[in-house]
Order: C-alpha cells, then sequence, then structure tokens
C-alpha cells in the first residue's frame, strides 16, 4: 500500500481507537480496532525490523516490533496502536522536512541543462549535452540553458549566471567572451563553441563539490559518532541490567526503545546540509562541515592583491622611454612578455597591439625569473625586462631613473622596467583598479569580528603601502615570491592562530593549502582554485565574504544547538523512564518530536542572510 | 581493492544510517565503508575476490533500501 495512504487510514484507525477506549474501555471493538491499527502499521516496521535482524541488526525497526508484540501479549493493545502509529507518523514527517533541508542543493541538480542545440553539417539539431563535443559550435536562443563552458562565437545575449556566480544580474556577453553551462540567455542569442563540456564544466564541478561537501564531516559528528558508538551498547546493557533486577519487562522494552539516538544521529548533518545549501545558492561552495567550523573561528584573514582586492586587470597608463622610438621600445617590452601568463605582462601586451602596426616579434629565447622578471633575447640582443631586483642581478645601475620610477610608484603603480644588458630603456607604469566593495568589506569584516586583514602581494613596498592604507588593512606584506607568501600565513598562524587565506587561485595555490583555510573568489572557471580552495566564492563579489563567514558561524552554531538539545531529551527521557513517569507511548512522542525539532531548527539556516539574523 | 559509491533512494531516517553501516561492515570482503547521509549514497572499499559490487548491492536492497545505481 502506498505511504500516504497507510498513513491516512492508520491515523483514522488511531483516533478511532483513542474515543473508543475513552468510551467504553476494552471491549471486543475497541480492541479489534486497534489491533487492526497496529497491524496497519506495524507492518512496514515489521518488515524492515526482519530484513534487519537476517543481517543480526538490532536496529530501532526491532526494538518497536518487539515493543509492540509485547505490549500486545500483556493486553496493552492502546500501548501498540499508539507507538506503532507514532513511529510510523513521525517517520513520514522526518522525512518531509528532511526533504526542505535538502531541497536547496536538490534545485542545484535540476539546474543542469538537459539539451544542447549544435549545428552539424550546415544543420542544427538538437542532442544530449553529453554528445557534444570540444569545438561544436553550439546555438543557445532565449530562456535555453546554455550545455558547455566555451568562448561566445557570435551573437549578443544577456545571460543569467547565478547558477554559477550567484549574481541575479544578468550579464552581457558577445563575441569573444566567456560563458558557462548551467546559466541561462534572457534574451539575445549566442554561438558558443564548445571548451569543456560534460563533466569538464565549472557546473558539473560545482556540483560535484556540493555533493561531496554535504557529507564532508565536522569534528563535532565524529565526536559524536564515537559517543553514539558506545552509547547505544551501553543502553542494551543498562536495559538488560534493568530486568534482571527488576523482572520489569515493560521497563526495560521502554528504555530500549527510547534510548535510540535518532534526533542525536541526524542533528549535525540536517545543519551542515541546510548551510551548505544555503550558501551553494549564493555561489558560496563550503567543502563540508570541518570547514565551516574553521571558517567560523577564523581570527586572522590574509588577501592576496592581484586579483582580489584589486581587480587584477591591470593596464599600462604610463610609458617613460630613455632615448629609444616610444613604439621600438613597446616593440621590445611586448616579445618579452609574449608567452607569459601574468596580468602585468598581459597589459603590456594589449597595450602594445593596440598601439603598434607590426605584429609582436617572437623572441629568440626567454628566462622567467619568478618573482623579478624575464631575460629575453630579441634579433641577437639580451634584454631585461622586471623589477629593480632583476636590475640588480644583472648590475645594470637604476640611479639617474630612481627618481621618475619612484614618483610613479608613490601613485601605486607597479613599474616594469626595461633594459638592455647595459642600460635602461625605459619604463612602464601599470597600475590595477582597487574592486569597489573592497573598502567595505573589510570594515565588516572588522565588525563581525576578525582582529586582523593583512595583504599579501608580490609588489614592491610603496604600492602595497599605497593600496593597503586607501582600503584599511591592518597590515601589509610587499615584494613576496611565491613561497613567501606561505612562510608570511605561518608566521600570522603563530600570532593569531586560525588564518584565512583569500586569493583567485592563479598564482596563490600554495598559500591557499598552506593557510588553515583557502577562500578563491571568483572562482568560476579555475580548476585550481576550485580543486585547492576549502571555500569558493563564485563570482567576484568581494561582499560574499561576509555571508561566507557569517554563514558558517550560524551552521556552527545551528548544528550545537541540535546536540545540545538532542543530548538533554536523551537524558531527561532516560530519567523519565527510570522513575516511571515516561511510558512507552509517550517517550515515543517525545522521541519523534525531538527529531522533528531538530530538522525543523536546521531548516531555519535555510533563510540566513534573507533579513533576519540567527 | 576496489572503491565503489552507490546511490540509494533517499535516505530519511537517521536509523538507515547505522543499520546500513552495521550491514556493511558485518559483511565479509568490505574493507571500509561509509554511509553518506544527506547524499543517501555508499562509499565502500571492497575486496572482489571476496564480494562482488553485485552482492552488496542486494545485501542493501535486502535490508529494504533500493539501490539507484552505481558511481
Amino acid at each position: 500500500m502506498h505511504k500516504t495512504s497507510t498513513l491516512i487510514m492508520a491515523t483514522v484507525l488511531v483516533v478511532a481507537s483513542f474515543f473508543l477506549h475513552r468510551l467504553y474501555g476494552y471491549i471486543s471493538v475497541t480492541i479489534a480496532v486497534m489491533l487492526a491499527s497496529t497491524a496497519l502499521a506495524g507492518y512496514p516496521v515489521v518488515r524492515k525490523a526482519i530484513g534487519a535482524l537476517r543481517y543480526r541488526i538490532v536496529g530501532i525497526e526491532v526494538l518497536v516490533s518487539v515493543a509492540t508484540i509485547g505490549a500486545v501479549i500483556i493486553g496493552e493493545y492502546w500501548e501498540a496502536a499508539a507507538v506503532t502509529y507514532l513511529f510510523l507518523f513521525g517517520g513520514y514527517l522526518e522525512a518531509k522536512t528532511l526533504e526542505k533541508t535538502r531541497s536547496s542543493i536538490k534545485a542545484l541538480l535540476n539546474l543542469a541543462p538537459e539539451t544542447a542545440r549544435i549545428v552539424k553539417n550546415g544543420k542544427e539539431e538538437v542532442v544530449d549535452p553529453k554528445s557534444v563535443v570540444q569545438g561544436d559550435r553550439v546555438i543557445v536562443k532565449p530562456g535555453e540553458r546554455i550545455a558547455v563552458d566555451g568562448t561566445v562565437e557570435d551573437g549578443l545575449a544577456y545571460v543569467n549566471q547565478s547558477t554559477v556566480t550567484g549574481e541575479s544580474l544578468p550579464v552581457e556577453r558577445q563575441a569573444g567572451q566567456q560563458v558557462f553551462a548551467g546559466t541561462v540567455v534572457e534574451s539575445g542569442y549566442l554561438i558558443v563553441e564548445a571548451e569543456k563540456v560534460g563533466d569538464q564544466t565549472t557546473f558539473a564541478r560545482i556540483l560535484e563539490l556540493v555533493e561531496e561537501a554535504q557529507d564532508a564531516k565536522a569534528k563535532t559528528q565524529k565526536f559524536l559518532e564515537r559517543f553514539s558508538q558506545y552509547y547505544t551498547p551501553g543502553i542494551m546493557v543498562l536495559s538488560l541490567v534493568l530486568f534482571l533486577f527488576t523482572r520489569d519487562i515493560r521497563l526495560s522494552l521502554t528504555l530500549l526503545v527510547i534510548a535510540c539516538p535518532g534526533a542525536l544521529v541526524i542533528s549535525a548533518p540536517v545543519s551542515i546540509v541546510a548551510g551548505i545549501g544555503n550558501g551553494a545558492k549564493k555561489g558560496i561552495l563550503v567543502k563540508g562541515g570541518d570547514v565551516m567550523e574553521r571558517l567560523g573561528t577564523v581570527r586572522a584573514i590574509a588577501f592576496d592583491k592581484t586579483g582580489t582586492v584589486t581587480k587584477g586587470e591591470p593596464e599600462v597608463v604610463f610609458l617613460q622611454a630613455f632615448d629609444i622610438d616610444r613604439d621600438e621600445l613597446l616593440g621590445i617590452a611586448a616579445s618579452g612578455e609574449t608567452y607569459a601568463e601574468h596580468p602585468i605582462a598581459k597589459a603590456i601586451v594589449g597595450y602594445a597591439s593596440e598601439r603598434l602596426a607590426q605584429d609582436i616579434r617572437i623572441p629568440e629565447e626567454t628566462n622567467p625569473i619568478p618573482g623579478k622578471g624575464v631575460v629575453f633575447v630579441l634579433g641577437g640582443k639580451t634584454y631585461l625586462l622586471g623589477n629593480r631586483a632583476l636590475f640588480a642581478d644583472h648590475t645594470v645601475s637604476l640611479e639617474i631613473h630612481e627618481p621618475a620610477i619612484r614618483a610613479e610608484e608613490e601613485l601605486a603603480r607597479t613599474v616594469v622596467i626595461v633594459g638592455s644588458t647595459e642600460r635602461v630603456l625605459g619604463f612602464f607604469a601599470i597600475a590595477d583598479t582597487v574592486r569597489p566593495q573592497a573598502k567595505e568589506l573589510l570594515k565588516a569584516l572588522k565588525k563581525i569580528g576578525i582582529r586582523h586583514v593583512v595583504m599579501l602581494t608580490g609588489d614592491n613596498e610603496r604600492t602595497a603601502r599605497a593600496i593597503a592604507g586607501q582600503l584599511g588593512f591592518d597590515s601589509y606584506r610587499a615584494s613576496l615570491l611565491p613561497q613567501d607568501k606561505v612562510s608570511a600565513l605561518k608566521e600570522l598562524q603563530a600570532e593569531y592562530g586560525t588564518v584565512a587565506m583569500v586569493g583567485d587561485g592563479v598564482n596563490d595555490a600554495p598559500a591557499l593549502a598552506t593557510a588553515d583555510l583557502g577562500i578563491a573568489i571568483g572562482g568560476a572557471g579555475s580548476d585550481v582554485a576550485m580543486e585547492t580552495a576549502d571555500v569558493i566564492v563564485m563570482s567576484s563579489h568581494l561582499s560574499m565574504l561576509t555571508h561566507a563567514v557569517g554563514l558558517s558561524r550560524a551552521t556552527v552554531r545551528n548544528m550545537k544547538q541540535n546536540i545540545v538539545f538532542a543530548i538533554l531529551v536523551a537524558v531527561i527521557l532516560l530519567a523519565g523512564v527510570l522513575v516511571r513517569t515516561v511510558d512507552l507511548s509517550f517517550g515515543m512522542l517525545v522521541h519523534e518530536f525531538s527529531v522533528l525539532l531538530v530538522i525543523i531548527n536546521a531548516i531555519r539556516l535555510m533563510g540566513y542572510g534573507k533579513n533576519t539574523k540567527l | 581493492m576496489k572503491h565503489i559509491t552507490l546511490q540509494l533512494e533517499t535516505l530519511t531516517c537517521p536509523s538507515c544510517m547505522a543499520k546500513i553501516d552495521g550491514m556493511m561492515k558485518k559483511t565479509e570482503g568490505v574493507v571500509k565503508a561509509e554511509v553518506l547521509f544527506n547524499s543517501s549514497r555508499v562509499k565502500a572499499e571492497i575486496d572482489e575476490s571476496i564480494v562482488s559490487t553485485a552482492q552488496v548491492k542486494q545485501r542493501i536492497e535486502a535490508l529494504g533500501y533500493k539501490v539507484l545505481g552505481e558511481k
């Protein structure tokens, strides 16, 4: 029979039994109705109990079955009907409410694209997204979900990227720009060249991470599991001892049934799944319960500068040439940076290709020196491009140009010096714009109790000081090589305890891994960031960071409330049974009710950050 | 040694976890087992010379939980 109809019939029968019992006491009609109710509600319980017994597992169903059969034998028909009914009804409500705690994550899973429209042999064809291969051209029309990660080849559209970045405002996308699978074209149309398909797309990775995260256990949870390892057998021994002393089978059975730690077992998982669901909806991926716990205890946060507090898309704002044609200097510099992935290199190459008529020449040899720059050979001549350290290494004097360079640096610009092995040919001043929300974020973090915010950067002292001062960082560390960031973090950990590192995951992966907690910002599309970081903010909205910290604290608080409540109920029930004020059906009622309360408490988390404070 | 992940029907009762976990641990050939409550999955490491994936599936189903698929 269907679960719901079983429940409805059982409800009718149990209510009838209750009134018959009250009005007429145990007469044959009453007993018949009660037995019918018990049989109906008890059947699925007994069946599950037998299934478990076959593997010699004594689950709660076995205990309830034994208690029910025992009650019938000793003529407590009402107890039997009430206990089985409460168990069935409780289970039904628990299933329904649990569904709610999992609904955000489930909703996310349902957003996976189901079809893809590709161009094949000049014709449009609707196919399964899994059958799309790299390089296919995918057409997306208004209202449709993009099925692949790729670059727009043609068309113009407003795309709602909330499934990936959590941003609800649609963004404009046109040729050359990136789009993500799972996002929706609201208006316009796009032709997208597929780059990542199927399980490789950012969206598929998000789903996988979220699925993993919801069951990644918190420390508290592991403690609970150890606790219940001893608790359940302990109660069994206690019931047995109790029976041996009192010879009261009812008391022992009641104790067994009441003692099943249902609320305790789910107290932590329900909070975590609700918390992770809340984050996922807003484009924040928290990799599990232990991360939630650590995120809530963070005392100091280190920020990578480039790409995190700044947009990471620096531009050339000034070019100075010394006794050389500007275009020639630009051509040399662009050649040296052709292969570099660093944003500063891209700025120089971009600047050059906008201004130079001829193509950028390919250098014969390039030798990048981490944290310093690059040495390259072009047209048989060796050139240097980079910072002061690079020029010091090659004993090329900067002295006469120092004032000009320093003047640029005072303006928080990065100076890239270009020279031959004999002399300085010129320099570029490059500036990166600060993200608009950076200043408010730092204020907000302070408000929620973060004691120290520090900026880590590979840039020089002056650039770092200018930006750190402008934004209100407590301190800054400049001229850091990637490995220096790691040691800087270790120092911070020694001083402040739990330290989080916020970065874009591009060149700060080691630092993200070293910190107690790695937070990647603007993680959409970056595999490294999604792999290394513990928390991934998909959009580049810094303000999401405050939500992430707040959410994790709320989740941990919620989890603790649940645990304390569950333990309290267990202890009170236990005491109640032992002093004989709690009987079987009342005990069952309280037990089922406590499980429900724990779930309902977790559901509150799903609304966190809307307007209420938890 | 083989890692398997089985997707079960949605687990809704707290005691399911304990039961499936208990059964898995008593099954010979199952080296490690973990029941993931929220995603309703069972992750296990099995010794295939003793027990097969199909047998593990069967045992879970006999316990009363449908196995929807293997991941």
